[in-house]
C-alpha cells in the first residue's frame, strides 16, 4: 500500500473503458452493419450459373423447327493466366497476335477475375485439339455453350435468332443477364424470350482468395437447378411454310397464311430468305443483298393492295348504303372521275356489271363508281367527313395499323388521313376524282401481307377476326391469350358478306384467276396487280378456301413480276391446296408448283443515279404527288430508305395472259 | 520460509491460471481452424502451425512451473542480468537476425525454430522497471528517477526501433501506466491522452489555425473559470504551449518521419484514403472476416473468409479474425472478457503485494498486457492503425507464447510468495 493507491480505479477504469470501446465497435461491424456479411459471401462464394436450356419452338403438328445443339466457346480468366506460347495459342485457333491482344484487354477490363468469353463457337476439330493441350495455357477454359439448329432450316423470318446480350438489355434487365448470355434478337426467340429462356440454375461455390474451388458451399443447400425454357407450339405448319419458301425462291415477296378460325397463321413466307443455320456464315453477304433478304416482308413490307383491296370496298358500300349487291353498272372499259380516264386492265368493256361479276372481273370502273359514291356520301362539298367515314371503316380491318402480332417489328402499313390530302392539295382542294385510285386499292393506300391476309380472315369469317398470333401453346398447357379468343368485329353485317363471296368465288371459278382452280375444293380469292414505281407491278393474290367453314386465308406478294393471276393466284392455290388436301392434284390449266419453284423472277438491279441524285429525284415527286396517276409513287418497303439501286424490268418477263 | 516448501503450487492464484490457459486453448484452436487441412488431420503434427503451438504451449506450461520452482528472490536479483541478456540479444539480432517481412526481429535457432528477443525485452524490462522504482528514495517524481526509470523503458524501444519493428517499440509506451501508479503526475496521462487526440485531430481536419484556435480556445475557457488558480492557470499555459507545438510537430513527424506505408496505414484508419485491393486489403479483409461473423458466428472450422485465405496473417497478427468469424460477437466478447478479467485480477495481484517490486511487476505485465489486446484487436476492427504485434497467448509464435508465459509465471510465483519476505 502506499500513497497512489487509488490509482489503480483509475487505471481499472481505463482499461474498462477502452475494452468497451473495442466492444461497441465490434457490436457494430458484427450484429448492425450488414456489408460485411454480403462481402463475405462475395469474397468466398462463387456463383456458377447453370445454363437451362433453352425451349424448343415446334410447329402446329409437333414437328422440331428450332432446337438446341452444343457448340464450344473458349473463355478466359485473365488473372488466371499465366506465361504461355501466345504465338501457338493465337495460330491454334487463327487469330493474329493484335488481336489477341485486344481480346485479351477486353477481358480484362470486364473484369481480371472472371471469366468472360474469348473465342466463339469453335469447330468440332478445334475444340479436341485444344482441349487435349488446355493446359498449356492456364486461364484458357473450353466451355460448351447451346446454339439453336433448325433441322428444317426454313422459317428463318418466323423463328428470329438468339445472340449475345448487349450491354443496354443487361442494364435492362436488371442483372438478369450477364456478359456473354444469349437472347432473343428477333422474331418469335425474342417475342417469347421470357418463355423460352428457363431458368438460370445457380450453384454456389466456395473458393479461396486465389479463386480456387473449395467444394460447395452450405452442402448446396442455397443451389438453384437450372429449369430448362418451356417448349413452343407455333401455329405454323412446317409443310406449308416449306411449299411457301420453294415456290417463292427467287422471287421478292411475301406469303402469310391464316387459320380464320382461330388467327392462327399457318405460314409466314418472306423472301428471299435464308438458311437460318448458316445466317452467321452468310451474314455479310445476306446484310448487303440489294433485295434485303433480312427484310421480314410479312409484316414490314408495305404493298399497295391493288385490286385486291376491291372487296372491302364493296363491302363498305353496302354496309354504308350506297350500293345493293343488285347494283349496276355499264362499263365502256373507263370510268371518268371528273376530268379523268381509268381505265379498266388492258382497257376492256365489261359492260354491265353487277357487284358479283365486278367482283370477278376486276372492273375498276365499277369500284371507282362505289368509291365515288361513298366519298361524296355527304355531297360533294363535304369530301373531308365522308372521307373520314371511308378511312374508318377500311381502318377496321386492320389497315393503316399495326395487328399486334406477337412477334417485334411489325409494321402498320399506311391509310392515308384526311389531313393527309388537306396538306398536299390544300383544304377542300382535293375531290372524290382526286384520291379516286384509293378506290381500287392503289394511291396511297399500302398494307402489310399480314394485314391482307388478316382482311381475308375477316371475310371468311363473315365480319370477324381473331388477332393473328403465331403461338398455340407453352409448354404442355394451352396458353393462350385471351385477346387472340376474341372476335374484333369490322363493323359490317353479315348479311353483306355473301354477294362478295359470290363475287370472289367467281374470280376463280371462272374469273381472272381461273387458271388457279383447284378441282373440288371452292376457293373465293381476288388477284390485284398492284402498280407500283419499281417497275413491273407487284403480283397480289387474296383468297380463302374452303367456301362453307373457312380452313385458311392467304395473301400471296409477288414483287414486280406482272399481274396478280399470273404468280400469285396459283402460288396461293398451291398452299391452300396442300394445306386442305396434303397433295397437289393436276390441275386443269395445266400448271405445277415445280414450274413456279423454278422461275426466277428477282428483279434486275442496276445502279443508275448516285444516293444524292436519288434523294433530290424522290424529294421531287413528292412535291408532284397526285394520287390518280397511274404511277404513283408507292413507297415499296425495297425502298424505305434511299438506294443506290433501282429495279427494273424482270428479267424475263415471261406472261401467260 | 518453511511456508514455501510444502507444494509448488501453493499460494499459486488458480484464476489467473485458468484464465491463461483458457487463451491457450483458444489460440491453439483458433490456429487449427485458421490453417486446417482437411489432408492432415493430427492435431500435433509438427509440420503444421498448430502442431507447432500446441508444442509451444506444452513447453511453456513446463517452463511455468519450472518458474514456480524458482525461489522469488532470485527474480528481483536477477532482473539485470535478464535485462543485460535480452538488450544483448536485442543487438545481436541487428547483426546477424534474420529479415521477414521487412523486420530484422528474428534469430534463427536449430531445429527452424527462430526466436524474437524483443518478446522477451517486454518482461525484462519490466523486472528492471520494478527493481528500479521499488528501491529505497526513489520517487518517480523527482526528476532523476524519472529519467532513469525513462532510460530503462527507451533503451530497448530505440534497439527494437532499428529493426525496425516499430509495433513492438510502441508496446514499451504502456509503461507508462507502471510510471502514473507509482506516483508520476497525472498530467503525464493526461498529455498523452490528448496527444493521441490531437494527433487525429490534425491529421484529420487537415486544419492548422482550426486546431491550435481550439487548444487556446478551451485552455482560455478553463483558466477563465478558474482564475483564482494561479497554479492551474500556469498548467494550463505551460500545457497548451507544449500541445501546440505537438501540433506543429505532428506534420512534421507525418510527412518526414513516418515512412510511407505507416502513413497509409494512419490515412486507412482515419478514413482519409481507403484502398481496399491495395494498402488496405489487410485491414478490410479482416474486417469482413470479423462483421460476417454476426452474433454466434459461422462455426468452428466454418469459416469462409478465414479458412480460404482472404484474411493474410491469419494465425499470427490477424487470428481475432477466426474468433470473431467463427464464433462471432459472442466469441469477441468471450476473448475481450478473458483479457479484461485478467488485466483486472492482475492489477487486484499486483495491489495485494506487500512488496512494490512485485506490485510494480505485476502493473508492469497488466500494461503490456492490454497494450497488446487494445492495439492488435483495433488493428482488426481497423480503429487503430495496422501494426504488427501479436494477440497475447493466442497469436501463433512460441517466442511471444512463451514471453507472455514467462512474464505471467514471474507475477504468479511472487504473488504466490506475498507473504514472505519483502526482498527489495
Amino acid at each position: 500500500m502506499n500513497q497512489f493507491f487509488e490509482r489503480r480505479y483509475v487505471i481499472g477504469g481505463i482499461f474498462i473503458t477502452i475494452i468497451l470501446i473495442l466492444l461497441a465497435r465490434l457490436f457494430y461491424i458484427q450484429i448492425i452493419d450488414d456489408r460485411y456479411t454480403l462481402s463475405a459471401k462475395k469474397n468466398a462464394i462463387r456463383q456458377v450459373r447453370q445454363y437451362p436450356a433453352r425451349g424448343p419452338i415446334l410447329d402446329r403438328n409437333g414437328k422440331v423447327l428450332v432446337s438446341n445443339d452444343l457448340v464450344y466457346d473458349i473463355t478466359v480468366i485473365p488473372k488466371e493466366v499465366k506465361a504461355f506460347d501466345t504465338v501457338e495459342f493465337c495460330k491454334l485457333i487463327g487469330i493474329d497476335k493484335p488481336e489477341f491482344n485486344k481480346r485479351f484487354a477486353k477481358a480484362i477490363k470486364y473484369s481480371p477475375n472472371l471469366s468472360s468469353s474469348f473465342e466463339k463457337q469453335l469447330s468440332p476439330q478445334l475444340t479436341a485439339s485444344l482441349q487435349e493441350r488446355l493446359s498449356e495455357f492456364p486461364g484458357f477454359t473450353v466451355q460448351p455453350h447451346p446454339i439453336r439448329t433448325y433441322p428444317d432450316s426454313s422459317a428463318a423470318h418466323f423463328l428470329g435468332y438468339i445472340g449475345e446480350v448487349s450491354e443496354k438489355g443487361i442494364i435492362e434487365s436488371g442483372g438478369h443477364y450477364r456478359r456473354g448470355d444469349y437472347w432473343g434478337i428477333t422474331g418469335v426467340e425474342r417475342a417469347y424470350e421470357e418463355v423460352l429462356r428457363g431458368q438460370t440454375g445457380v450453384e454456389n461455390k466456395m473458393v479461396d482468395s486465389r479463386g480456387v474451388p473449395q467444394g460447395s458451399y452450405a452442402n448446396g443447400a442455397y443451389d438453384t437447378l437450372a429449369i430448362p425454357g418451356q417448349r413452343l407450339t407455333s401455329s405454323l405448319d412446317s409443310r406449308l411454310q416449306k411449299l411457301g419458301e420453294k415456290l417463292m425462291q427467287n422471287k421478292v415477296g411475301s406469303i402469310v397464311a391464316i387459320e380464320p378460325s382461330t388467327g392462327e397463321i399457318l405460314a409466314f413466307v418472306s423472301s428471299p430468305g435464308y438458311d437460318p443455320n448458316e445466317r452467321m456464315a452468310n451474314y455479310n453477304e445476306l446484310y448487303n443483298s440489294p433485295y434485303k433478304p433480312f427484310l421480314i416482308r410479312p409484316i414490314q413490307a408495305n404493298y399497295p393492295p391493288g385490286s385486291s383491296f376491291k372487296p372491302l370496298s364493296a363491302l363498305i358500300a353496302m354496309q354504308e348504303g350506297v350500293i345493293t349487291p343488285q347494283t349496276t353498272y355499264n362499263c365502256p372499259g373507263y370510268y371518268t372521275a371528273g376530268n379523268r380516264r381509268i381505265k379498266c386492265f388492258n382497257g376492256e368493256r365489261h359492260g354491265v356489271v353487277n357487284l358479283s361479276s365486278a367482283v370477278a372481273h376486276s372492273c375498276n370502273g365499277f369500284f371507282d363508281m362505289v368509291f365515288e359514291k361513298l366519298i361524296n356520301l355527304h355531297g360533294p362539298k363535304q369530301t373531308d367527313t365522308s372521307f373520314t367515314i371511308w378511312r374508318n371503316n377500311v381502318a377496321k380491318f386492320g389497315l393503316g395499323s399495326r395487328l399486334d402480332l406477337d412477334l417485334p417489328a411489325e409494321g402498320p402499313g399506311y391509310l392515308p388521313k384526311a389531313s393527309f390530302y388537306d396538306k398536299l392539295y390544300h383544304k377542300g382542294g382535293w375531290r372524290s376524282s382526286t384520291v379516286i385510285s384509293l378506290g381500287i386499292g392503289q394511291g396511297e393506300l399500302q398494307a402489310t401481307p399480314l394485314q391482307l391476309a388478316n382482311i381475308e380472315a375477316t371475310i371468311a369469317n363473315h365480319g370477324f377476326y381473331y388477332k393473328p398470333h403465331l403461338i398455340k401453346s407453352i409448354g404442355d398447357k394451352q396458353i393462350i391469350k385471351k385477346e387472340y379468343t376474341i372476335k374484333n368485329y369490322v363493323g359490317v353485317d353479315a348479311q353483306y358478306f355473301d354477294p362478295v363471296i359470290d363475287g370472289m368465288q367467281n374470280v376463280v371459278d371462272y374469273g381472272t384467276a381461273a387458271g388457279s382452280k383447284i378441282p373440288g375444293i371452292v376457293m373465293c380469292g381476288k388477284t390485284g396487280t398492284a402498280d407500283n414505281s419499281h417497275g413491273k407491278p407487284n403480283s397480289v393474290f387474296v383468297a380463302f378456301a374452303p367456301r362453307d367453314n373457312p380452313k385458311i386465308a392467304i395473301a400471296v406478294v409477288v414483287e414486280n413480276s406482272g399481274q396478280g393471276a399470273t404468280w400469285a393466284a396459283p402460288i396461293a392455290s398451291f398452299i391452300v391446296e396442300k394445306y386442305l388436301r396434303d397433295s397437289i392434284t393436276r390441275r386443269a390449266s395445266g400448271i405445277e408448283p415445280s414450274y413456279y419453284m423454278n422461275q426466277n423472277l428477282l428483279p434486275e438491279i442496276v445502279v443508275k443515279t448516285t444516293p444524292a441524285q436519288k434523294a433530290k429525284a424522290d424529294s421531287l415527286k413528292k412535291l408532284k404527288l397526285d394520287s390518280a396517276r397511274k404511277k404513283a409513287p408507292v413507297k415499296s418497303a425495297n425502298n424505305k430508305k434511299p438506294l443506290p439501286v433501282k429495279y427494273l424490268a424482270a428479267i424475263k418477263p415471261k406472261d401467260d395472259e | 520460509m518453511s511456508n514455501q516448501q510444502r507444494s509448488f503450487f501453493f499460494n499459486v492464484d488458480w484464476l489467473t491460471v485458468f484464465i491463461y490457459l483458457a487463451l491457450c486453448t483458444i489460440g491453439v484452436l483458433s490456429i487449427h481452424s485458421a490453417v486446417f487441412d482437411p489432408k492432415n488431420q493430427s492435431i500435433v503434427d509438427l509440420d503444421t502451425n498448430y502442431g507447432k503451438q500446441f508444442m509451444f504451449v506444452i513447453i511453456a506450461i513446463v517452463l511455468g512451473i519450472f518458474i514456480l520452482l524458482l525461489e522469488s528472490r532470485f527474480l528481483s536479483a536477477l532482473a539485470p542480468a535478464i535485462y543485460c541478456v535480452t538488450t544483448l540479444l536485442l543487438i545481436l539480432v541487428l547483426v546477424i537476425g534474420r529479415n521477414v517481412g521487412g523486420n530484422q526481429a528474428w534469430i534463427s535457432l536449430p531445429g527452424g525454430f527462430r526466436l524474437q528477443p524483443s518478446e522477451f525485452a517486454k518482461f525484462a524490462t519490466c523486472l528492471l522497471l520494478a527493481r528500479y522504482l521499488s528501491g529505497a528514495n526513489i520517487k518517480v517524481s523527482e526528476p532523476k528517477s524519472f529519467a532513469i526509470a525513462a532510460g530503462i523503458i527507451f533503451f530497448p524501444m530505440i534497439l527494437i526501433l532499428l529493426q525496425p519493428d516499430a509495433g513492438s517499440t510502441l508496446v514499451f509506451s504502456s509503461l507508462l501506466f507502471v510510471l502514473y501508479r507509482e506516483g508520476l503526475s497525472p498530467y503525464f496521462l493526461i498529455l498523452e491522452g490528448l496527444f493521441i487526440a490531437l494527433f487525429v485531430l490534425t491529421l484529420k481536419l487537415n486544419n492548422l489555425p482550426l486546431v491550435i484556435g481550439g487548444i487556446v480556445v478551451v485552455a482560455a475557457i478553463i483558466i477563465f473559470l478558474f482564475k483564482r488558480n494561479r497554479k492551474l492557470m500556469l498548467t494550463m499555459l505551460i500545457g497548451a504551449g507544449i500541445l501546440i507545438t505537438f501540433v506543429f510537430s505532428v506534420q512534421f513527424l507525418y510527412t518526414k518521419v513516418l515512412k510511407p506505408h505507416q502513413k497509409v496505414r494512419i490515412d486507412i484508419v482515419l478514413g482519409l484514403t481507403s484502398d481496399p485491393r491495395g494498402k488496405g486489403y489487410n485491414v478490410n479483409q479482416s474486417k469482413i472476416a470479423i462483421g460476417s461473423g454476426k452474433l454466434w458466428g459461422k462455426g468452428y472450422m466454418n469459416g469462409t473468409q478465414t479458412k480460404y485465405s482472404f484474411v493474410p496473417e491469419q494465425s499470427t497478427d490477424y487470428i481475432f479474425c477466426t474468433v470473431g468469424e467463427e464464433f462471432g460477437f459472442a466469441g469477441s466478447v468471450t476473448v475481450l472478457g478473458l483479457y479484461l478479467l485478467l488485466v483486472l485480477r492482475i492489477i487486484y495481484i499486483a495491489e495485494r503485494q506487500r512488496s512494490p517490486f512485485s506490485r510494480i511487476y505485476g502493473y508492469g505485465v497488466a500494461s503490456i498486457i492490454f497494450f497488446h489486446v487494445v492495439i492488435n484487436i483495433g488493428m482488426t476492427i481497423g480503429i487503430v492503425p495496422s501494426i504488427g504485434i501479436p494477440l497475447p497467448l493466442i497469436s501463433y509464435g512460441g517466442s511471444s507464447l512463451i514471453s507472455f508465459t514467462i512474464m505471467l509465471f514471474i507475477l504468479i510465483k511472487l504473488d504466490s510468495n506475498r507473504m514472505g519476505m519483502i526482498y527489495a
